[in-house]
């Protein structure tokens, strides 16, 4: 590959497959221009897992849907940055290009799997449909193809249930339909937006390992979007932290739970209710995200930080490395060093 | 306050809906939402509802509330069996039980100011706040609740969720309830929102010494918030027992399948033997 890679991220064992650059995206409101994602990098490499969190709001799924071409139009544009994939930069291509090339390589499975498939075709005909459109295989051949994706997505006694409508399905089997739609024309990355969070605990479980032995068969890179710090930690290795639309800090997943260097890392992680919490109050974090339209100037977390102090008024932290700590952790904080040493 | 015993008694509930012929509606079956639930909830306590999708828990408050007429069972609130109470004799009890939902956004009117919002309980309940007095104490509510008084006047789509959830709080406190439902209160709202309405469903707990019904998914936040746990299971209450108890030692094999399943922020930490 020609491109070369970014210092920033060096934490990927191999080549990327998929490296996002200084993203910006831009959404044109009647009250402004609103700076959705700003500075965004980031990258994922085969058969890894990466895992994007972020409150509402923060940007997250915007990510996705500015590497899918699927920002809404004509409010919603790429302002600028790279999405580099196999050499090619899918941000500086026109949009049809793009989706001709997620519809193969890079798949993508959203919250709310009810929504995402058609009511009024059986489910059978709609995991054909990409066999057919892009493949050119014929009914039959696609609807064996169909079968075996349903199979191997854990759907019990396929072979009659291919036949059912989308209504017919509970709401972690339609998630399972969605995945084996995403999967059949066996995809490099797979985006997974809040894949379980419309579900069930046991079956969010199950959807969980799904995703990571379908993973570990194929190969494919794993781009996870959620917002609970919970559900990812056990699948994803890396995970990049978003607040206000930058990623505020990145890292190995287990040393970030385990030493947040960004304030809000720790606070998120200090929120979440859990057994040794009983009887005591939770440790919120003060106030609310901040409006994208008016963002306090500098780090736009410094409202609610504990550690802010003036300079963190004057100047957008960079990402950077703590002192004394090992390369792929790097938080967007100038204190870092006191809030690990917290 | 009436009686001295728990504030709600919940005897053998059991809630069933007919299944009907296609054509001449005759009952040929029955769908079991809940049987057999069985609790107390006492003032300044609360209990926690948990289970699946579909396990029956919000069956179990519409019916406290009135809103489903259970097929069995006793229901009865500060002493007096609520049951069989028509519409009419329900509307005074009612004042004294109030509801949090889960999306704070469908819940609000939205062409209704935050200042009318919270006192059209008053207009269904006339005699409880003067009108007078209205304006006074949609602030004093607004501010206990944690939002600036001055923005009585907003409309709903002004705030942010966690705001709005502040908002239905504050709506459900202004009929000075003694039973607050939370049926799934704060399912919508990002963790570090959650954990300040939390505090503050807890310092409201204290001082005015309500009781709480909570019904919730995430198992983390029941831990955290309830006194007594019911883990229910296609309508039947399959475990019971304090929140500590229950999360520390689950004896029913769904529970420990449920509690298996609850994603843990830092799985390394358990594994090591």
């Amino acid at each position: 590959m020609t491109m070369t890679q970014p210092e920033r991220d060096a934490t990927s064992s191999g080549t990327p497959l998929l490296s996002v650059q200084d993203l910006a995206v831009e959404f044109s409101t009647s009250a402004g221009v609103v700076r959705a994602l700003d500075g965004v990098s980031f990258e994922v490499s085969e058969g890894e897992t990466l895992a994007i969190l972020g409150e509402s709001g923060s940007g997250k799924s915007v990510t996705a849907q500015a590497i899918m071409a699927l920002l809404p139009r004509p409010a919603g544009s790429i302002a600028g940055g790279r999405i580099v994939y196999g050499g090619t930069d899918l941000a500086a291509q026109p949009i049809k290009k793009v989706r001709e090339l997620c519809a193969t390589e890079i798949a993508m499975i959203f919250q709310d799997p009810l929504s995402s498939l058609n009511p009024v075709f059986r489910i059978g005909y709609q995991i054909a449909e990409p066999f057919r459109r892009r493949r050119g295989m014929g009914k039959r051949e696609a609807w064996a193809k169909a079968l075996e994706l349903l199979k191997r997505v854990g759907i019990p006694d396929a072979e009659t249930r291919i036949r059912d409508y989308p209504h017919q399905f509970s709401g972690g089997q339609r998630q399972r339909i969605m995945i084996a739609m995403a999967i059949a024309l066996e995809p490099r990355v797979l985006i997974a937006d809040e894949p379980t969070t419309a579900l069930d605990v046991t079956v969010q479980a199950q959807i969980m390992t799904l995703l990571a032995d379908l993973q570990a068969e194929t190969g494919m890179a794993l781009i996870l979007i959620s917002h609970d710090l919970g559900v990812v930690a056990d699948v994803a290795e890396r995970a990049a932290i978003m607040y206000a639309g930058r990623i505020v800090e990145t890292g190995r997943i287990r040393e970030m739970y385990d030493h947040p260097a960004h304030p809000y890392t720790q606070g998120l992680l200090d929120s979440i209710p859990s057994a040794s919490t009983i009887g005591e109050r939770l440790k919120p974090i003060v106030g609310a995200p901040p409006n994208l339209l008016s963002l306090p100037t500098g780090c736009s977390f410094h409202p609610r930080c504990p550690f802010a102090t003036e300079a963190c008024k004057a100047a957008v932290p960079p990402l950077r490395q703590p002192d004394g700590w090992l390369p792929p952790h790097l938080a967007a904080c100038i204190r870092s060093e006191e809030v690990l040493a917290k | 306050m009436t009686g001295t015993g728990p504030l709600l008694q919940v005897e053998n509930l059991k809630v069933a809906y007919p299944i009907r012929s296609s054509i001449l509606l005759r009952k040929t079956g029955e769908n079991v939402a809940v049987s057999d639930v069985n609790f107390e909830l006492s003032a300044g306590q609360t209990v926690g509802l948990v289970g699946e999708s579909g396990s029956g828990k919000s069956t179990v408050a519409r019916t406290v509330i009135g809103l489903v007429k259970p097929s069995a069972g006793r229901i009865r609130f500060d002493g007096q069996d609520i049951t069989d109470y028509s519409p009419r004799q329900l509307k005074s009890v009612r004042r004294q039980m109030q509801m949090i939902f889960q999306d704070p956004q469908a819940s609000l009117n939205p062409r209704l100011t935050v200042r009318d919002i919270i006192a059209e309980g008053w207009r269904v309940h006339p005699g409880l706040v003067a009108r007078s007095r209205w304006t006074a104490e949609v602030k004093e509510l607004l501010e206990r609740v944690g939002l600036n008084p001055d923005y009585s006047d907003r409309y709903p789509h002004q705030f942010s969720g966690g705001q709005r959830q502040r908002i239905g709080i504050a709506r459900a406190l202004a009929l000075r309830p003694k039973l607050i439902i939370c049926d799934e209160a704060v399912s919508a709202l990002d963790v570090s929102v959650q954990a300040q309405v939390l505090n503050l469903l807890d310092d409201l707990q204290r001082e005015l010494n309500l009781a709480y019904l909570f019904i919730s998914h995430d198992l983390s936040v029941v831990e955290h918030i309830c006194d007594r746990v019911m883990v229910l299971n296609r309508g039947v209450v399959v475990e019971e027992g304090t929140a500590v108890e229950l999360f520390e030692n689950p004896q029913d094999e769904y529970t420990k399948r449920l509690f298996a399943a609850v994603p843990v922020v830092r799985p390394w930490l358990e594994q090591t033997p």
